[in-house]
């Protein structure tokens, strides 16, 4: 009920375009395009009333616009059943939206150059992130990467908002051949980046995260790990990271992510509880230690 | 709207349930939380624990399964920081127990006392009890019998102490029979039901944690059925009824099964606002019906065919 928490909505769709391999739906959610900041995200309710798919659907947010009062633009792939019911929207239909999601990218305070890359639909926060970072003076440099030529996010917007923008494809069929990682050492150092923010498939964060290690800079990953409510609600969606006091949480991905500092997510470990996780069957209560009990900042819950 | 479920007077018969409405703080974006009848806290055990590994939930036929097994941050933070802010927002904050073993629950209930601010303790009997190999203590009316019997012995008095059982126990009403001859002041019901998924590609459990729990529409007509025959058997006993709960009139079928209260679960993961609107539906219908008292429809279902229908 805070003025810059989520809100739902019923928002009647304005368009339903096709992108490459992807469909662009922009709805018009004036009090989610004022309040997002870039790297959140929405949930879609998908079925309609009386549909038998329960969850909603979680979606990065790609653009916001003041055209119409504030609409805001999530792109996605068809994946299932309720991705394939979204791309069978039409204008004027409504969709119970919920938004804007989970914490955003920071924003460097001084213009420094940032490195931003992005795997398959996960380049979609980048764009938002893109431009906040333009109009704050930094030089923004992308890399991103995809499966197949079709699958490469936005490439033209990204040549028009950045100074470089390098893509990548596991087949060839665009840019260089291989991972993003395999371009982003040699990026990085043409363009003297100072910081890297990444988003896409965990094992792609996690090699991002290394590469970024062994530069010596930091990185802000924004993760997708599957949710059930994306409010914080139902414990689905937890990421094992590393707190302020050095101890491993189950740290919630929509609430407490999606964008984590890259060196505090334990990548080896995701899908698993550590052991040494607070109240992993092996933990054992550090109890000289206030900061076992105390209530950090980013508590898992 | 008022409710009374053993001593305990809610403004209003709508609740959310335990382990769906994070800490409340999370839904107090979307809404007051004051305006609910109660809120169910997570279970809350004495140690903090981890819970299950990732992937803990998949989608099914109108509802879900999830393997979550009770992350939480323990009894002393809970108490710091949970607890109060609850009661900061005046919330009715019933508080879900749970543990290993007698001793734990027990434990978890005297701190909980201590601190004061739970208006109700309901008792999570779908645990593993680590002396039975993957049974739960529901799954054994005496074992269940001892959880609440050392809960109810920890707890203060004026607290009323709601034993939690799940639909698939082989005999629910037995099993309620039990717990209420243990002291339990009334029964929350049903809790997940046992299932499981398996990945379409990989060909392994989804959720990663094997069997879970299934919740959501597909299971309200069982746990309707279950609060319907609990009634008849223990008419006295006040019930708190959940499972499926979608809509208002979700809400009214359990109250005329013979819920004094109803808790709404996996809905506030698919609309944050699900409790209040489905509170503002409840409202409409009893309104619709002339009826101006919770009380008078509570039980409805088991009057005699031919019986006068509440507001008809
Ligand atoms: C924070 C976040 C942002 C996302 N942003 C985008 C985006 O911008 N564009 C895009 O194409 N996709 C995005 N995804 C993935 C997208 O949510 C899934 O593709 C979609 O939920 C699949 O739904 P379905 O019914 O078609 O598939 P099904 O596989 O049938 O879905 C069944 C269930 O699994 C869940 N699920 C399946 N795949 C995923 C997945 N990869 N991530 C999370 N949950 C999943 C669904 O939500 C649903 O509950 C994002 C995921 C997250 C967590
Ligand atoms: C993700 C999830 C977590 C839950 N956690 C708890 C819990 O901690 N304690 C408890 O007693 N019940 C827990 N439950 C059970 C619910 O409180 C409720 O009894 C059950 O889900 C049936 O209601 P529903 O169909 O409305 O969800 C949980 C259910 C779900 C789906
Ligand atoms: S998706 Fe439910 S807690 Fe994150």
């Amino acid at each position: 009920m805070s003025d810059n928490g989520p809100v739902q909505t019923r928002s009647p769709v304005l368009t339903v375009r096709r992108v490459d391999a992807y469909h662009a739906i922009t709805v018009v959610a004036p009090q989610i395009a004022e309040r997002f900041r870039s790297g959140q995200f929405l949930s879609v309710g998908v079925g309609g009333e009386h549909s038998g798919m329960l969850l909603r659907r979680p979606f990065a947010i790609h653009d916001v616009k003041p055209d119409y009062g504030g609409t805001v633009e999530f792109l996605f792939a068809v994946r299932g059943p309720g991705t394939a019911w979204l791309a069978e929207r039409r204008s004027q239909d409504l969709l119970d939206v919920v938004g804007p999601l989970g914490r955003p990218f920071p924003l460097p305070r001084d213009p420094v150059n940032c490195l931003l890359v992005g795997g398959g639909s996960g380049a979609a926060p980048l764009f938002p992130l893109a431009h906040a970072l333009r109009r704050r003076g930094c030089r923004v440099d992308f890399v991103l990467g995809a499966s197949s030529a079709d699958r490469v996010f936005s490439a033209i917007s990204a040549r028009r908002i950045a100074e470089t923008a390098t893509f990548t494809t596991d087949d060839g069929s665009f840019g260089v051949r291989g991972r993003v990682t395999d371009a982003l050492e040699r990026v990085a150092a043409d363009a003297r980046s100072d910081v890297v923010y990444a988003c896409g498939p965990m094992p792609m964060l996690g090699r991002v995260a290394g590469a970024a290690g062994r530069l010596d800079l930091p990185a802000q990953v924004a993760v997708e790990e599957a949710m059930g409510c994306g409010t914080g609600l139902c414990m689905s969606c937890v990421v094992p990271v590393v707190g302020e006091d050095g101890f491993t949480r189950m740290a919630r991905a929509c609430v407490d992510g999606p964008v984590f500092r890259a060196e505090r997510v334990r990548f080896d470990d995701v899908g698993t509880i550590p052991f040494d996780a607070l109240g992993a069957p092996g933990w054992k209560p550090w109890s000289d230690d206030p900061g076992a009990e105390g209530a950090p900042e980013r508590e898992a819950g | 709207m008022r409710t009374r479920l053993a001593g305990l007077e809610l403004d209003n018969p709508i609740m959310a349930a335990a382990g769906c409405a994070g800490t409340g703080r999370e839904l107090a974006r979307f809404f007051d939380i004051a305006r609910l009848g109660a809120v169910a806290t997570k279970s809350v055990t004495l140690e903090p624990r981890a819970g299950r590994p990732a992937p803990r939930m998949s989608e099914s036929p109108s509802g879900m399964v999830g393997a979550v097994g009770l992350q939480g941050p323990g009894i002393e933070v809970f108490l710091q920081r949970d607890l109060p802010w609850l009661q900061s927002q005046g919330g009715t904050a019933v508080v879900s127990v749970a543990g290993s073993g007698p001793d734990e629950y027990a434990d978890v209930a005297r701190r909980l006392t201590a601190a004061a601010g739970a208006a109700m303790i309901e008792v999570n009997l779908s645990c593993p009890d680590p002396a039975a190999q993957g049974r739960d203590f529901a799954d054994v009316p005496a074992e269940a019998a001892r959880v609440v019997r050392a809960v109810r012995g920890a707890a203060e008095d004026g607290v009323p102490v709601f034993a939690k059982l799940a639909a698939d126990a082989a005999d629910p009403v037995a099993l309620a029979e039990a717990c209420v001859e243990a002291g339990a002041d009334g029964l929350s019901m049903v809790n997940c039901l046992r299932g499981m998924a398996v990945d379409p590609v990989t060909l392994r459990p989804a959720p990663a944690g094997g069997v879970g729990g299934v919740s959501g529409p597909a299971i309200r007509p069982i746990a309707v059925g279950c609060v319907y025959r609990t009634r008849a058997a223990l008419p006295e006993v006040p019930l708190i009824g959940m499972g499926g709960v979608q809509t208002g009139a979700d809400a009214l079928e359990f109250l005329a099964a013979g819920a004094s209260a109803v808790a709404v679960g996996t809905m506030n993961f698919a609309d944050p606002s699900a409790c209040v609107r489905i509170l503002r539906e409840l409202q409409q219908l009893l309104e619709e019906r002339g009826v101006d008292r919770v009380g008078d429809v509570v039980g409805a279902a088991h009057r005699p065919t031919g019986a006068a229908v509440p507001g008809r």
